[in-house]
């Protein structure tokens, strides 16, 4: 009997209507409408985190280990400290004296050991480019200059690299007080998997290597740290993704008051889940700012980015597919090792990459008998966390790849073998092998999609007729399902702190204008613009009347931020119930002026209108000048409340998408150079808050893929 | 990623520049496009104590043609290469390159003579240089020394320039009318440096071709001549015997170095099939100049 | 020989005299001294693009040249380009089609499509693509950019 990811009932909750009875779907829900702040970075007034200048601001730069492995023996700053420009060089201890270490661990996986992790190395370095030392200068160039100062006395130790060694019994150890290098291990399943090969007709197995991928956001990683002694109060402006869970962090780890800590995020150079972490350099430069009591910015260049930002995608994959003579898939069994670096990654988890596949392994296909283990070595590489996707495209590939290579020992076509195998539109909602809920997917529907655009049946006589001729082209498909807008089922029992609701602020001005103040951030998505579509369609007012804020702790709602794909999908339905809210209070105050019901009022192009013939009551902006500035003018008991602000908990543990992808591509069987020809893509989106806004991301996350597959 | 501290100074002579590099040896470098120096500046993997900027020295820039000779100013810019009629007319080989040489920005900046001189292994210049059979010239203080490209890059970026002379450019024999070419480079995107590229080039003599030069570059630690491989094929048809020849003879002209883009192996095999695909060009090419 | 001097060059159409240490590089010297922030930093190795500006009229990597290389250079940055209006046909198209998100690589973008268009040559998809490979996008994919581009060279060469 295998044991059951996270807790059964977690994933088999009862689906709630998520969506009110009266929702309002009206444009500009729907449209694609610009994106006007786009206008301000197309013309070069982007603000980001390099752009701000703060008085008397200083300029970090570290001394980084050149080893996977090393003890510090000793460090002598004293020549960096004289260096011109140098205002102070710190070492891992000093900062670590200031500092509350972390770990990577969670409540809810007791079996996932990973030590707790200072700033900066103290007795060892753990990863070539972990930091030991940092210093303060004048410029960046004179950090630098006064970095390559620091005398550090190295002995270097063997290092842990390869995945397997790492699990043996006479290997090197990462840490040598938890004995080994297993930091977590997992498993799940359901049926029997020992029949399911054993009945099967054909039974085929591959071994799969992924190798460390990184998301490079254009823009690296950075930070302005600005502690104000005499206040005891901190401000960070940060390239971030989720500022209050940094909010969290800079106050339990350095020991401030939450309610003194400020994050603000300026525009942002991309995210991709890179910039959702903790980052010991980033909390070391915080560190440095409150000893040094002065501001302290940090900006990671292309090669520190390169060898520190969080990498992603490192698994050896094990897997084994069982099918009957008619194609129908009767086992599948998964073997994941997927290694993590020095540390787990706090909060976010470095088990992450690994529980996703483990966890949608399958998931398209009706599959009675799972079996899915994951191992989780230590290794002297950088950390391990999340990057866009998150294990999904292991799931994906490993899946994908063991179907067709099932459909090619039983002889049946790819796409036959998936209409024969994808659960069915009448067997939702159900659970996936992995455990996984799944209300519905579909599946079907997308593949008929994907075959009809493709062209499928004259793409494949095609392909035949060029081998013929020796020109080899491929043809591939992809199944996708995958875990979006992931709920508090997934971080709170872990107990690590961050935020899976948000929330939002809608306000209207005097002159009837609405802003939005929402917990969501947005670093090129253009989530603020859906934001503002769905506060326009809620309240009843133009797109162009509405203006987003968001990106800054002291301001907005308490919330979540960016990550999982839940900007909308979370932050849209904070937005909607608050602007439905502005919407009851402004009709409240309309009818007590009006002297009229106000369940017989609307509100529709900025206008208060009778809901049954539409016709114009008030403006607006008479309104919300009456209820700012004319208040001597209303009944006594009428208190005006033009703002309003609501958070929204997911009541479902997430929202599981699907969609699938095809791929047509001409091999060079002499030189091996792929070239793609097509790509198609069809993605089941449910609601389309803003199609073009959806385009860009689907576009700019397949040519990532294409760009980690292929270049 | 910020160059270290270093002494600037721009000349105004060939004179001076001769002058400082006596002065300080291996201490200075010459910041010419600056496209390949200042990366390793900035990665700081060079602190030379003196940059020596030669972009005043208009003398140094430049393409002309006389007496069936094309001449190239080491300071000429690359998208200059590029566009020139001088070039695309009478230069085939090299303005089949030319696109295959970085990016827009790069060229605008880059130098002709700054890209030779840097040698990379796996660069595109270089192995036109030798395909064309060009004449580097260097000098120092008044003395000139003309040098043949296939005895020019002699290492890991390493040339017959000693540290006291600078390239100040190149001279090549424009392509007589029988000329046949081939240009070939295998990278993974637009831009890249080759992971293996050919630059061949041949005389059709009859149905026949004579004067070949195969022009590896990306496979081994410099561009490099296939002799063997070239005289194979030399004088003759190159029909699938004689290419299958010159693909037997080729183990012996390169010993390609691994790097990250591809091994030993994988490169030895991609040159043969480059090999392969270029004489067929050529043959085809010959076919052409016959039945013109 | 000197590590610190003095320039005088033409920035943005506006005349501008600084004494400079040698070793910082143009785009530094333009965000760090003219307050123009709009050429960003992504690799500072010529790889990506993002510092692309415009020097004597071609478009060069600003992270790759010497500020003091610039002295007597006629210099024109995002800002500058903006505000004569040579692209605004293409940044308008570039909104309109969604061909930014984060706007990191735009404005290197931009200038290299600046000097794609000033060509006034009809180019196919492809060669447009060519042109704009030495400027990196990750947020886009790269097609609404391309887009854009073939748009507005279409409606200025015509046809």
């Amino acid at each position: 009997m295998l044991s059951k990811p996270f807790s059964r009932s977690v994933w088999a909750v009862e689906m709630a209507d998520t969506m009110s009875e009266t929702i309002v779907i009206r444009a500009p829900i729907g449209d694609s409408v610009e994106r006007s702040k786009a206008r301000r970075l197309a013309n070069g007034r982007g603000r980001y985190t390099d752009d701000l200048c703060l008085p008397r601001m200083v300029y970090a730069a570290f001394v980084r280990s050149p080893y996977a492995h090393a003890r510090i023996v000793s460090i002598d700053a004293s020549a960096a400290a004289r260096a011109p420009g140098a205002v102070r060089v710190f070492t891992g201890p000093e900062i670590a004296a200031i500092v509350e270490p972390w770990t990577g661990e969670a409540a809810h996986l007791p079996n996932l050991r990973s030590p707790p992790q200072y700033p900066m190395a103290v007795e060892r370095a753990l990863w070539q480019g972990e930091p030991v030392a940092l210093v303060v200068a004048t410029s960046r160039a004179l950090a630098e200059d006064a970095a390559l100062l620091v005398e550090v006395l190295w002995e270097e130790l063997p290092a842990v690299t390869d995945p397997l060694a790492a699990l043996e019994p006479d290997s090197p150890l990462v840490h040598p007080e938890l004995g080994n290098n297993l930091a977590f291990s997992h498993q799940v399943g359901r049926g029997d998997i020992g029949s399911g090969f054993a009945e099967a007709d054909h039974v085929c197995e591959q071994t799969l290597y992924f190798g460390r991928h990184t998301g490079v956001t254009l823009e690296p990683r950075g930070l302005i740290a600005d502690y104000d002694p005499t206040l005891d109060t901190l401000t960070v402006h940060h390239s971030h993704q989720a500022p209050f869970q940094m909010q969290m962090v800079f106050a339990r780890h350095l020991g401030i008051p939450e309610q003194n800590v400020r994050v603000i995020l300026p525009d942002i150079g991309g995210g991709f889940g890179l910039k959702l972490h903790v980052y010991n350099d980033e909390v070391a430069v915080v560190a440095a700012s409150k000893l040094l009591g002065r501001p302290v910015k940090y900006i990671a260049d292309r090669v520190e980015s390169l060898l520190t930002d969080i990498h992603a995608r490192d698994h050896r994959v094990t897997a084994k597919i069982a099918i009957a003579a008619d194609g129908k898939i009767t086992g599948l069994s998964v073997d994941d090792i997927c290694v993590i670096g020095g540390y787990s990654n706090t909060i976010r988890l470095s088990t992450g990459e690994g529980m996703l596949v483990l966890m949608f392994s399958g998931a398209p296909y009706d599959i009675a008998n799972y079996q899915a283990t994951l191992k989780v070595p230590f290794q002297n590489k950088n950390i391990i966390a999340m990057y866009r996707g998150v294990g999904q495209p292991i799931a994906v590939t490993v899946t994908e790849h063991m179907v067709d290579l099932a459909a090619r020992a039983a002889g049946i076509d790819p796409v036959e073998m998936r209409r024969r195998n994808y659960l069915t539109d009448d067997q939702f909602p159900t659970t996936g092998p992995g455990g996984v809920h799944l209300e519905y997917l579909s599946l079907n529907t997308c593949l008929d999609t994907v075959v009809e655009r493709m062209h499928y049946p004259a793409l494949r006589t095609e392909q035949n007729t060029y081998r013929a001729s020796g020109v080899y082209r491929g043809i591939g498909l992809a199944t996708m399902v995958e875990v979006t807008a992931v709920g508090p089922v997934y971080y709170g029992p872990a107990e690590v702190g961050v935020s899976t609701i948000d929330g939002c602020t809608v306000k209207l001005e005097q002159s009837g204008k609405v802003r939005v103040i929402t917990s969501i951030t947005d670093q090129g998505q253009g989530t603020e613009v859906g934001i503002a579509q769905i506060v326009a369609a809620g309240l009843g007012v133009p797109f162009a009347d509405v203006s987003v804020v968001s990106g800054d702790t002291a301001v907005t709602p308490y919330g979540g931020g960016a990550y999982a794909s839940r900007g909308i999908a979370i932050g849209g339905e904070a937005a909607y119930d608050a602007a439905r809210t502005v919407r009851d209070n402004a009709l409240s105050l309309a009818a007590a002026i009006l002297q009229a019901d106000p369940r017989s009022l609307d509100i529709e192009d900025a206008q208060i209108r009778d809901a049954d013939t539409g016709t114009i009551r008030m403006s607006l902006a008479e309104l919300s000048k009456i209820g700012y500035t004319r208040q001597d003018t209303l009944p006594l008991d009428v208190q005006p409340e033009l703002s309003a602000t609501r958070s929204f908990n997911p009541k479902v543990p997430a929202f599981v998408a699907n969609g699938i992808q095809a791929s047509h591509v001409e091999v060079d069987t002499d030189t091996g150079f792929v070239t793609l020809l097509d790509h198609w893509v069809v993605a089941d989106g449910g609601r389309l808050i803003n199609p073009a806004l959806v385009d860009g991301q689907i576009r700019g996350g397949v040519v990532q893929g294409l760009g980690a597959a292929l270049f | 990623m910020k160059a270290p501290p270093f002494q600037y100074v721009k000349p105004q002579s060939l004179a001076e520049v001769f002058e400082l590099l006596g002065e300080h040896g291996d201490d200075a470098q010459i910041l010419a496009g600056g496209q390949s120096l200042m990366p390793t500046l900035h990665l700081r993997l060079s602190s030379p104590t003196v940059l020596i900027d030669i972009n005043g020295l208009d003398e140094l820039a430049g393409i002309s043609i006389d007496d069936g000779q094309v001449t190239i100013g080491a300071l000429t810019r690359l998208a200059e290469v590029l566009k020139s009629d001088i070039v695309n007319a009478h230069l085939a080989t090299l303005s089949r390159a030319m696109p295959h040489v970085a990016h827009v920005a790069i060229r605008n900046r880059g130098t002709f003579g700054g890209s030779i001189a840097y040698a990379d292994p796996a660069a595109e210049l270089p192995a036109c240089m030798l395909a064309l059979d060009a004449t580097l010239i260097v000098q120092s203080g008044q003395a000139k020394r003309e040098i043949a490209a296939s005895e020019f890059f002699l290492g890991l970026y390493e040339t017959a320039r000693t540290p006291g002379e600078l390239l100040i450019g190149a001279r090549i024999p424009i392509d007589p009318p029988n000329r046949v070419n081939s240009f070939l480079e295998l990278s993974r995107r637009h831009g890249d440096f080759a992971v293996v590229g050919l630059a061949a080039t041949a005389n059709a003599v009859g149905d026949r071709l004579e004067d070949v030069r195969l022009a590896f570059f990306g496979c081994e630690d410099r561009a490099k001549l296939a002799g063997r491989a070239a005289l194979a094929v030399s004088g003759k048809r190159a029909d699938a015997p004689t290419i299958d020849a010159a693909i037997d003879a080729l183990t012996e002209d390169l010993d390609p170095v691994a790097n990250l883009l591809g091994n030993s192996a994988t490169k030895r095999h991609l040159a043969a099939v480059l090999t392969r695909r270029a004489l067929g060009e050529l043959a085809r090419g010959v076919g052409e100049a016959t039945h013109a | 020989m000197h590590d610190r001097q003095e320039i005088a060059l033409t920035v943005n159409g506006e005349a501008v005299n600084r004494t400079i240490g040698v070793r910082q590089h143009l785009v530094d010297f333009l965000r760090g001294e003219l307050g123009l922030l709009g050429s960003h930093l992504g690799c500072e190795h010529g790889v990506c693009g993002a510092c692309s500006v415009r020097v004597n009229g071609r478009v060069v990597r600003g992270c790759l040249m010497l500020a003091v290389q610039a002295d007597g250079a006629d210099v024109l940055t995002i800002e500058g380009l903006s505000e004569t209006g040579e692209i605004a046909d293409l940044q308008e198209a570039f909104v309109a089609g969604n061909a930014l998100q984060c706007g990191f690589c735009t404005p290197g973008m931009l200038l290299t499509s600046a000097e794609l268009l000033a060509g006034g040559q009809p180019l196919t998809r492809a060669e447009i693509r060519e042109y704009l490979s030495g400027n990196y996008c990750r947020c886009t994919g790269y097609q609404a950019i391309i887009d854009a581009v073939e748009t507005v060279l279409a409606q200025r060469v015509g046809g």
